[in-house]
C-alpha cells in the first residue's frame, strides 16, 4: 500500500476502532473526486469519521449540521449591504471549505438539499449572478440517518446518485468496542490528531487514481456487472453507465491505494459495497437492503469473465 | 395493418423467393413469371416506403383471378405444370400478406417446398447444385428472421446457414442410402411430367428420323464389360415395323410374346446400357439381344418392351450376339405379314421389283443386285431430302433419289415385299461415340437409324442395312463423316472443336456418375448395399430402423461438437492457460468459484494447501500481469504457459 495512504489508514483507525475497510472506502472515494455519503444510525461515529479523514489529510474542514429549517443561504453564503464600502459583501458559506462534513442532510427540506448537492457536482457556488469557485480540492461527507427514522427528508435517487459511494458505519464488534469504551475521550483524540498529506500530494494522487490501467478483461467485468442488474429481474432497474463509470473509478483508487498500476477484479469487488449499495433497489423487500448485501449477491451471481 | 417484420426480413424473403422460383420462370406461362415478379417488387416497395399491406378482400379478388387464368391455360388445376404455377403465384402472394414472424416462417416453409418441385423437371448436377444454394439462401432468410437484435452485415447469416447445413450433409446421407425406396416414384408423378422427351416412336415414315438425328440429346450410355465390337457392328436393335400404308411404317399393334429362339455363332457381349427416359416402352440392345432385361418382356422379333414406360433413367445388363442365326421357324402368318403391300401404292417400284424377279431366281442374288444398285447409281445420302409425294418409294427411288437411311431402309424394304421376299423394317441406332474419359459409350438421338431385315430359307432373317451400301462411311464411322458438311447436325455429332468436345465428354463423364450413382441409386442398389452390411432382404420395417439407428448415431456423434460450440471460445491464450490451471485444481477439490477474483483463490489456496503456494503464487501473478496489467510480453506469456504444464497439485 502507498505509504502516506498507509499511515493515513492507520491514523484514522485509531480513532474509529474496527472500520478499515469503511476507512479504506472514505479514501478511495476522496482519491476518485467523488462524494461520500455515510449512512447510519446516530453515535457509530459518522461525524468523527469525517473530522478525523479531513484532519488527517491536512484540509480545511467545515461541518453543517442540517435542520429542517435549513435554507441555501445558510450553505452558501450571503451577501450584505456593507456601510463602509457602500456595497454589497458576499460572505461565503460553510461549503467554501476543502471537506465539508453535511450532518444529516436528510433532515433538510428538498431546497436546501439540492442547494449542496448542486455545488457538488459543480464545485461552484452561484448566487446573485455571481459564479464562485470552490476550494480545491472539494470533499463532501454527508451523513444521513437511516429514511425510517421520524423526521426525514429521503434524498431521491437521482441525488443519491451524486454520490459516488455510500457506507455503512454499523456497530463496532465486541473487542472494538471494549477499546474504545477503555480509551480516551475520541474528541481528544481529534484534536491532537496531525496531517499525513498535503494539498498538493492529495491532487497529485488523485491524478494517479486516473491513470491506472484498466485491461480489456477488467472492463469486461465491469460491463459484465452492469449487465447482469439491467437483466436480472431480482432490481428494480439495471446500472447506469455513470454507474459504470463510478465503480471503475473506485476501482482505479482502491488500486492505487493497494500501489498496483492496474485494477483487478478484487478492486472491482471490493469497491462494490460503496458504489452500487445506494444505486441498486432491490424488488421484492420492503427493508432497504444494505450495501454490502446487494453487492454481495451481485459478486456471487457474476462469473468473472 | 403495418407489417412487424423488418425490411431487412422482407428483403431476404425476397430474394429467397426469386432464387428459387426462378428456374420455373421460364418454363411458367410468361403472364405468371410477370405476376409474380411484380408481386415481390410491390412488397419490397410496400416494405421500404413502410405502408400497409393490401387487404384481404384485394389479394383474395387476386387469388380468384390467378386460379382461373391458371385453369384457362393448363385446362387443370392438378399436375406438375398447373401445380407449380399455383404454388409460385400463391406463395408470391402470401409474401405479399407477410406481416408478422409467423406468416414469414411459413413463406421460408414453403420455400424449401418450392425447392423440391424443381427437381420434378430436372435433376442434373447443375440443377441440385442451384438449388442447394437456394436451401441456403433460405436458411439464410430464416436465420435472419430469428435475430432480436441481427448483427450488422450479412456474415453472420450466411456463416451460420452454412454451418447448418454442412452439420445436415450426414443426415442427408443416411437419409440418401436407407429411406426406403420403391420401384419407380416415391408417389406417382403427375401424368404430365413426362412431355417433352424425344426418341424413337412405333411409326416411321419418310423425314421422321432426321428430326431426331438434329438432336444431341443422350439415348443411352453403355459400359462394355467385354471389347466394344466395331462401330459397324452396333446396331441398337429397337422398334420392328411389318405394317406398310404406302407412307408410313408402322410397328405390330399386337406383339408376340415368346421366348425368343436363336442360335449362337459368336461368343456374347456382356454390357450394362443407362437408358435415358423416352416415354415408350422399348429398351435398346445390340443386335442380337441374348437376354431379357427384368420388369421387361422380349417379342418374337426381338424387341425389347419394357412393361411400363421408360419414364425415368433405367439401367439394365444385357449380353448380346453379333452373329446368331434366327427366325429359321418363322410361321405362315408372319411371314404373310412380311409380304404384305398395300395395293395400288409405289405402282412403279412393283413392276421394277416384278422386272428384277424376272431377272434372278435367287434371293440373295437379288438382294445384291438391289445393294449395287443403291451402291453404283447416283443416290445420295443426305439429311436434307427432297419433299415425297403419295407414292414416296416411287419418287424416291425413280426421281429424287436422294434421302436418309429411312427412304433406303423403307425403299428397300417395299421393292423386297414386292419381289416376294419377306421384309421388315428395324429402327434404332446405329454406332455410339466412347467418352475416354469414363471409358463408356454415349448413343445419341442423332445416331438414330433404320435398317431392314430379310427373311432367306435356311438362313432366317438376316440383316441387310441398305445405306451401307450407298453410304458405308455411314456404318463404319458415323453420321458425321456421312452427309455433306451443309446439312444441319447438332454439335456434338459433329467432329470440330477438339477441346469442346474434350470438355463436353468430361462433363458427361461427371453427369454419368452423377445418374449411376445417385440418381440411380434404387430399391435394387438399395439392397445390394444393405446385404453388404449383412441386412438381407430389408423391409420397409429394417429400413426404418437402420435409417432410425443411423440418424440417432449421427446426432449423438454431432452433439459434442454442438454443444462444445456453446460453450464460449476462448481466444485468449492468457486466460486458456489460468482455466487449465483452474481446471487442475478443480480436479484436486480446490475450485474456483466463477466470480472468485485470482488474488483472492490464490489466497484461500495458501490457506489450504500452503505446499503450493510458490507455484499458485507465480502463476497467479503472471496471469494478473498479463491479463490485467499492461504487460503483453509473449515470453511471459510463455512462461505462464510453461508453469501451467508443468504445475501438479
Amino acid at each position: 500500500m502507498n505509504d502516506q495512504i498507509h499511515k493515513i489508514v492507520t491514523q484514522v483507525g485509531g480513532i474509529i476502532l474496527g472500520k478499515e475497510r469503511q476507512i479504506r472506502l472514505a479514501l478511495a472515494c476522496l482519491l476518485a473526486r467523488g462524494h461520500l455519503l455515510i449512512e447510519d444510525l446516530p453515535g457509530v461515529g459518522k461525524t468523527t469519521l469525517a473530522h478525523a479523514l479531513a484532519a488527517s489529510l491536512g484540509l480545511g474542514f467545515q461541518r453543517i449540521q442540517f435542520t429542517s429549517d435549513l435554507l441555501p443561504a445558510d450553505i452558501l453564503g450571503v451577501s450584505i449591504y456593507d456601510r463602509d464600502s457602500g456595497g454589497f459583501k458576499f460572505h461565503p458559506g460553510p461549503i467554501f471549505a476543502q471537506v465539508v462534513l453535511a450532518d444529516e442532510v436528510n433532515r433538510a427540506t428538498p431546497k436546501a438539499q439540492s442547494a449542496l448537492l448542486e455545488a457538488m457536482e459543480e464545485h461552484q457556488v452561484t448566487t446573485e449572478g455571481e459564479t464562485r469557485r470552490l476550494p480545491q480540492p472539494f470533499f463532501v461527507i454527508a451523513t444521513q440517518n437511516p429514511s425510517h427514522l421520524v423526521g426525514t427528508f429521503p434524498l431521491p435517487e437521482s441525488q443519491l446518485d451524486r454520490f459516488l459511494m455510500r457506507i455503512e458505519l454499523g456497530y463496532p464488534d465486541n473487542e472494538a468496542e471494549r477499546a474504545l469504551l477503555q480509551g480516551q475521550d475520541r474528541r481528544d483524540l481529534l484534536e491532537e490528531l496531525k496531517p499525513c498529506m498535503d494539498v498538493p500530494t492529495l491532487s497529485q494522487l488523485q491524478h494517479q487514481a486516473t491513470q491506472v490501467y484498466t485491461s480489456g478483461a477488467l472492463l469486461d467485468y465491469v460491463q459484465a456487472l452492469v449487465g447482469f442488474t439491467r437483466r436480472c429481474p431480482d432490481y428494480v432497474n439495471g446500472l447506469s453507465p455513470r454507474a459504470a463509470l463510478a465503480l471503475l473509478h473506485a476501482a482505479r483508487a482502491w488500486a492505487l491505494m493497494d500501489g498496483r498500476g492496474h485494477v483487478v477484479p478484487e478492486d472491482v469487488q471490493a469497491v462494490l459495497p460503496g458504489v452500487v449499495g445506494h444505486r441498486l433497489a432491490t424488488t421484492g423487500e420492503v427493508t432497504r437492503a444494505n450495501g454490502v448485501d446487494v453487492a454481495g449477491d451481485l459478486i456471487r451471481q457474476v462469473a468473472i469473465p | 395493418m403495418a407489417p412487424t417484420i423488418s425490411l431487412r426480413n422482407t428483403l431476404w424473403l425476397a430474394a429467397a423467393f426469386t432464387m428459387v422460383a426462378a428456374p420455373h420462370a421460364v418454363r411458367l406461362p410468361w403472364w405468371i413469371t410477370l405476376l409474380a415478379l411484380m408481386i415481390v417488387l410491390w412488397r419490397v416497395y410496400l416494405g421500404r416506403a413502410r405502408l400497409e399491406l393490401p387487404r384481404k378482400w384485394l389479394l383474395l379478388i387476386v387469388v380468384m383471378g390467378v386460379t382461373a387464368g391458371v385453369y384457362l391455360n393448363y385446362r387443370t388445376l392438378f399436375g406438375r405444370d398447373a401445380g407449380v404455377a399455383l404454388l409460385v403465384v400463391m406463395l408470391a402472394l402470401k409474401l405479399l400478406e407477410t406481416r408478422s414472424q409467423r406468416d414469414a416462417a411459413l413463406v421460408v416453409f414453403l420455400g424449401y417446398f418450392l425447392v423440391i418441385t424443381n427437381f420434378l423437371f430436372s435433376q442434373t448436377i447443375p440443377t441440385a447444385l442451384y438449388l442447394l444454394a437456394c436451401v441456403w439462401v433460405i436458411t439464410a432468410a430464416m436465420i435472419d428472421l430469428n435475430y432480436t437484435q441481427p448483427p450488422a452485415g450479412y456474415r453472420n447469416q450466411w456463416r451460420t446457414a452454412g454451418g447448418l447445413l454442412v452439420h445436415s450433409v450426414p443426415l442427408m446421407l443416411a437419409l440418401f442410402l436407407f429411406f426406403p425406396r420403391v420401384p419407380g416414384p416415391l408417389w406417382g408423378l403427375p401424368h404430365d411430367a413426362y412431355t417433352g422427351v424425344t426418341g424413337l416412336s412405333d411409326t416411321m415414315s419418310p423425314g421422321s428420323l432426321i428430326d431426331l438425328t438434329l438432336s444431341d440429346a443422350v439415348a443411352f450410355r453403355v459400359e462394355f464389360k467385354s471389347t466394344i465390337p466395331e462401330p459397324g457392328q452396333l446396331y441398337w436393335r429397337g422398334p420392328v415395323m411389318w405394317n406398310f400404308d404406302g407412307y408410313t411404317w408402322t410397328a405390330a399393334r399386337r406383339n408376340y410374346y415368346r421366348e425368343p429362339q436363336f442360335q449362337a455363332r459368336s461368343a456374347p457381349i456382356e454390357y450394362a446400357v443407362t437408358i435415358e427416359p423416352h416415354n415408350q416402352r422399348w429398351l435398346f440392345a445390340i443386335d442380337l439381344p441374348g437376354r431379357v432385361p427384368p420388369r421387361a418382356a422380349a417379342s418374337s422379333d426381338f424387341q425389347l418392351r419394357s412393361f411400363a414406360p421408360v419414364t425415368s433413367r433405367q439401367r439394365y445388363e444385357m449380353s448380346s450376339y453379333l452373329d446368331a442365326r434366327y427366325g429359321l421357324d418363322e410361321g405362315e402368318a408372319g411371314l404373310r405379314r412380311a409380304l404384305a403391300l398395300p395395293p395400288g401404292t409405289n405402282p412403279r417400284t412393283a413392276e421394277f421389283a416384278r422386272g428384277l424377279r424376272g431377272r434372278f431366281a435367287d434371293d440373295k442374288a437379288l438382294i445384291a443386285e438391289v445393294l449395287s444398285m443403291f451402291r453404283n447409281e447416283s443416290f445420295f445420302y443426305t439429311l436434307s431430302p427432297p419433299q415425297l409425294g403419295n407414292d414416296p418409294v416411287d419418287d424416291f427411288l425413280f426421281s429424287t433419289r436422294r434421302g436418309f437411311c429411312e427412304h433406303y431402309a423403307s425403299a428397300f424394304a417395299v421393292l423386297m415385299r414386292a419381289a416376294g421376299i419377306p421384309a421388315r423394317i428395324v429402327t434404332g441406332y446405329l454406332g455410339g461415340e466412347v467418352n475416354p474419359v469414363g471409358n463408356y459409350m454415349i448413343v445419341r438421338q442423332a445416331d438414330a437409324h433404320a435398317w431392314t431385315e430379310v427373311w432367306i430359307r435356311g438362313e432366317g432373317w438376316v440383316r441387310v442395312d441398305p445405306t451401307a451400301a450407298v453410304s458405308p462411311q455411314r456404318v463404319q464411322t458415323g453420321i458425321a463423316a456421312a452427309v455433306p458438311r451443309t446439312d444441319p447436325l447438332p454439335f456434338m455429332v459433329r467432329g470440330d472443336y477438339a477441346l469442346l468436345r474434350q470438355l463436353r465428354l468430361a462433363w458427361d463423364s461427371v453427369a454419368n456418375g452423377w445418374n449411376q450413382r445417385v440418381l440411380g441409386y434404387n430399391q435394387d442398389r438399395q439392397r445390394r448395399l444393405l446385404a453388404q452390411v449383412g441386412i438381407d432382404d430389408a423391409t420397409w420395417r429394417t429400413l426404418a430402423i437402420v435409417l432410425a439407428g443411423a440418424s440417432g448415431l449421427i446426432v449423438l456423434s454431432l452433439a459434442p461438437f454442438m454443444l462444445r460450440r456453446l460453450r464460449t471460445r476462448i481466444d485468449d491464450p492468457v486466460k486458456r492457460a489460468y482455466l487449465a490451471f483452474c481446471a487442475k485444481l478443480r480436479r484436486k477439490g480446490l475450485p474456483r468459484d466463477p466470480a472468485e477474483g485470482p488474488s483472492d483463490y490464490a489466497m484461500r489456496l495458501a490457506r489450504g494447501r500452503p505446499d503450493l503456494v510458490p507455484a499458485v503464487t507465480a502463476i497467479t501473478r503472471l496471469y494478473v500481469a498479463l491479463r490485467y496489467g499492461a504487460e503483453t510480453n509473449p515470453a511471459l506469456v510463455r512462461d505462464l504457459q510453461r508453469r501451467v504444464r508443468e504445475f501438479a497439485a
